[in-house]
């Protein structure tokens, strides 16, 4: 048994017990051991000191695209996990539009296997709602769910049919698990590459509408009301799916959504000519609907930020606008993205970061995300106010796909653990 | 006749860019010079065997990934008028079809050093991508739905020609505005030279926010050419027209086509334009077509070699100079 770890003067913070104060942590045999403002390092303890930075639970980003398999030349489950813990992420969710898809019991086995081995933070997988992905037949949703699928989405893919999306949520109450929805009508979206507006105009790009993330929004939220599924947006960008998510809790029911970091920190003018790195799906969107956003994520009406992680290569994005891969390389950038909201006065810290810890630790029904004594200790120490500027030349992800380059942020990621072991150290 | 000469220093002053990508970024006065120059060569070009030595010992390379026949003709006939050696590639049994990518293309060219690349693509934003990559100049040839500069500089040559003047006319571009670069390039170079453009489409073929771009937007095709001085009709792609975007080719004709009939209530000396290949039948009546005291549609074609000539001279003088006195050691 090794000997414990105590991080004292640290600034603790824990959003699942609203703890914010000057304090210690004690890690003993990879757990948390004992956290407060009273708490003594034991004898013989090693002595961190935080001369004050932050100390809150890892970061879990519940929407993180790995190439593995089939997309290895874009990204690994070994440089997912070293942008991740560069990030302060500890444990992430890998989505399931693989080469082949995770449809079967024993891809998501491989996942667990191969991530366990060669990532340096924790890794579970969703895995298809339909076999292929194809929106026609469900996959094996209870056999998933045994082989450790934590919920179901067609990644990037919209189901479309609304017959399979009922079925997929009535079918998958049995296990509890959520149905992940890419919100975005396809038949309203095909062929678009940016949102629709005046950008897109000016660009003869094709426009996606933001009623097509909308419309398929509401009827899913009809099917949930049907049949008391548990449903989740992966990312919403609109100003009007706000409402209905808004509505929907009113309502009470069994429904969650996400948002993008880049969501929140950009809008569509970031495509300017024809910048592919700014290419998103669902597509930035336009000033009004950023702002909608930030309110939504104020009010609570969101649960949980994403990185919506989808490293793309060269290959992929040095084409044109219309023919280029959507995506972002978002692991490491999620949290001083985040912290934006704080630093600009829109969000308070602790629910902020409830968003990245406690909310999607809950909605996957995992212990973590909190500073509760027994709980691993998957943390992120972090100086809150350090300046810096975002290079992609710094980005640990294979692919270097980000719109953040140069950008001017706050807050740094001093240090991350998981299970009590050291995974990255600035 | 001897060419109306221009020192490159002050080719170079009056038109500042290196490409040209789009209308999108360009001035005036550089618009005004460009047409000025272009109509020096209209004069030229009606002079039997004048061929003159402005690009002799430049390389014009003519790279199309969308299929053309008059665009890349004129800019072969500008590039040899002035002396230019005029190579033309089309993708069609290219090493483009067997999956090299844009960019393997744009690198290969360059590595053979062109002074000139006019490059067609059917993606917005494909030719700006490609001139990052290249050390030549480019000229947009047309790309996606998003800009065809030259077009629209010779259809400025062809209204000015005939009327005199851009400013206070009233031009109405009618048709498949959402899929049309031309148009783009229109509305734009129209209202920086001061023009009122309108858009008459049924609303299936008008792009979102399209009066953003300075235009006034009509549906009925009376209403927009009421008293207009410019029609300006576009090309619709047949694919279009089996119910996706308007129900039938006969439907569209009736409410879109431009005849006498809906004709007669534009400004008695109203001018007809169409950047070609027309579509008889469908978008104009084929009489009026070819009725030369009303339409233009020759004439934007035979201006249409002088722009280029035009564009290639103010891009020239940016190019490095391969002065006689350069000697090697």
């Amino acid at each position: 048994m090794s000997e414990p770890t105590a991080f004292v003067n640290a600034r603790l913070l824990d959003p699942a017990s609203g703890l914010d104060g000057r304090g210690t942590l004690i890690i003993e045999s990879g757990r948390i051991a004992a956290a407060g403002p009273d708490v003594k390092p034991p004898h013989g303890a090693e002595q961190i000191d935080c001369k004050g930075a932050c100390l809150a639970p890892g970061l879990i980003d519940i929407r993180a695209f790995v190439g593995e398999p089939g997309f290895e030349h874009k990204e690994t489950f070994a440089t997912a996990g070293d942008a991740a813990a560069a990030g302060g992420v500890t444990t992430f969710v890998c989505q399931p539009q693989t080469d082949p898809p995770l449809d079967e019991p024993a891809l998501v086995g491989f996942i667990s296997r191969r991530a366990a081995g060669a990532c340096a933070v924790n890794v579970f997988a969703m895995a298809a709602i339909t076999k292929g992905l194809r929106g026609q037949e469900m996959t094996e949703i209870g056999l998933l769910a045994e082989a450790g699928a934590v919920a179901f989405t067609d990644g990037d893919k919209a189901v479309a049919d609304a017959q399979v999306m009922r079925r997929a949520l009535s079918y998958a109450t049995t296990w509890g698990l959520p149905v992940v929805q890419h919100v975005e009508e396809p038949s309203l979206a095909r062929g678009g590459a940016m949102n629709e507006g005046e950008v897109a105009t000016r660009l003869g790009l094709r426009g996606i509408p933001s009623i097509a993330e909308v419309i398929l929004l509401e009827r899913d939220l009809r099917l949930v009301e049907l049949t008391g599924g548990r449903y989740h947006a992966a990312c919403i960008s609109t100003a009007e799916s706000a409402d209905a998510m808004r509505r929907a809790k009113k309502r009470g029911l069994r429904a969650t959504c996400g948002v993008a970091a880049h969501h929140f920190a950009l809008n569509e003018t970031e495509v300017g000519d024809y910048r592919t790195f700014a290419k998103t799906s669902p597509p930035l969107r336009s000033e009004a609907d950023r702002k909608a956003i930030v309110a939504a994520i104020a009010d609570g009406t969101v649960d949980v930020i994403v990185s919506d992680h989808s490293p793309q290569d060269q290959e992929s994005k040095r084409l044109p606008f219309a023919v280029a891969e959507p995506g972002i390389a978002g692991l490491q950038t999620l949290l001083p993205l985040a912290l934006e909201l704080y630093h600009g006065g829109h969000v308070a810290l602790l629910p902020l970061l409830a968003k990245m810890t406690v909310n999607p630790a809950r909605f996957l029904g995992l212990p973590s995300g909190s500073l509760a004594v027994g709980v691993a200790a998957d943390l992120v120490m972090f100086d809150l106010d350090a300046p810096w500027r975002i290079s992609e030349h710094g980005l640990l992800s294979k692919s270097k796909n980000t719109p953040f380059d140069g950008r001017p942020v706050q807050g740094r990621v001093l240090r991350t653990l998981v299970a009590g072991e050291t995974v990255f150290e600035a | 006749m001897t060419p109306p000469s221009t020192s490159p220093a002050t080719a170079s002053e009056r038109f500042r860019h290196r490409h040209l990508l789009g209308i999108e970024g360009l001035k005036a006065d550089e618009i005004t010079y460009l047409l000025d120059r272009a109509e020096s060569y209209v004069a030229q070009n009606r002079q039997a065997g004048t061929r003159l030595s402005l690009l002799r010992g430049r390389t014009l390379m003519n790279l199309f990934f969308e299929s053309s026949t008059r665009t890349r003709m004129s800019f072969e006939l500008a590039g040899k008028r002035l002396g230019a050696d005029v190579i033309n590639m089309s993708v069609e049994g290219s090493s483009i079809k067997k999956g090299e990518t844009l960019m393997d293309t744009a690198m290969t060219l360059n590595a053979m050093r062109p002074d000139v690349l006019v490059v067609r693509h059917s993606d917005s934003g494909a030719v700006a991508l490609l001139a990052q990559k290249v050390s030549c100049s480019v000229i947009n040839g047309g790309d996606g739905a998003h800009e065809h500069p030259t077009q629209a500089l010779l259809d400025a040559l062809t209204i000015r020609r005939r009327k005199g003047r851009i400013e206070g006319l009233v031009v109405t571009i009618c048709g498949d505005i959402s899929h049309s670069r031309v148009a783009r390039s229109n509305i734009q170079l129209l209202n920086i030279m001061g023009a009122q453009v309108r858009v008459v489409a049924p609303p299936t073929l008008l792009p979102p926010m399209v009066e953003r771009l300075g235009v006034e937007v009509y549906n009925d095709m009376r209403r927009g050419l009421a008293g207009c001085d410019i029609v300006m009709m576009l090309r619709l792609q047949s694919e279009r027209m089996n119910g996706s975007y308007v129900p039938s080719l006969s439907e569209y004709f009736h409410f879109y086509g431009l005849d006498r009939a809906k004709l007669a209530v534009a400004s008695p000396d109203a001018l007809v334009m169409h950047p070609g290949p027309m579509n008889r039948g469908v978008e104009i009546d084929t009489d009026l077509a070819d009725d030369i005291d009303r339409s233009a549609i020759a004439e934007q074609v035979e201006v249409g070699v002088a722009i280029r000539m035009a564009c290639l001279e103010a891009l020239m003088a940016h190019l490095p100079s391969i002065a006689p006195q350069e000697s090697r050691p």
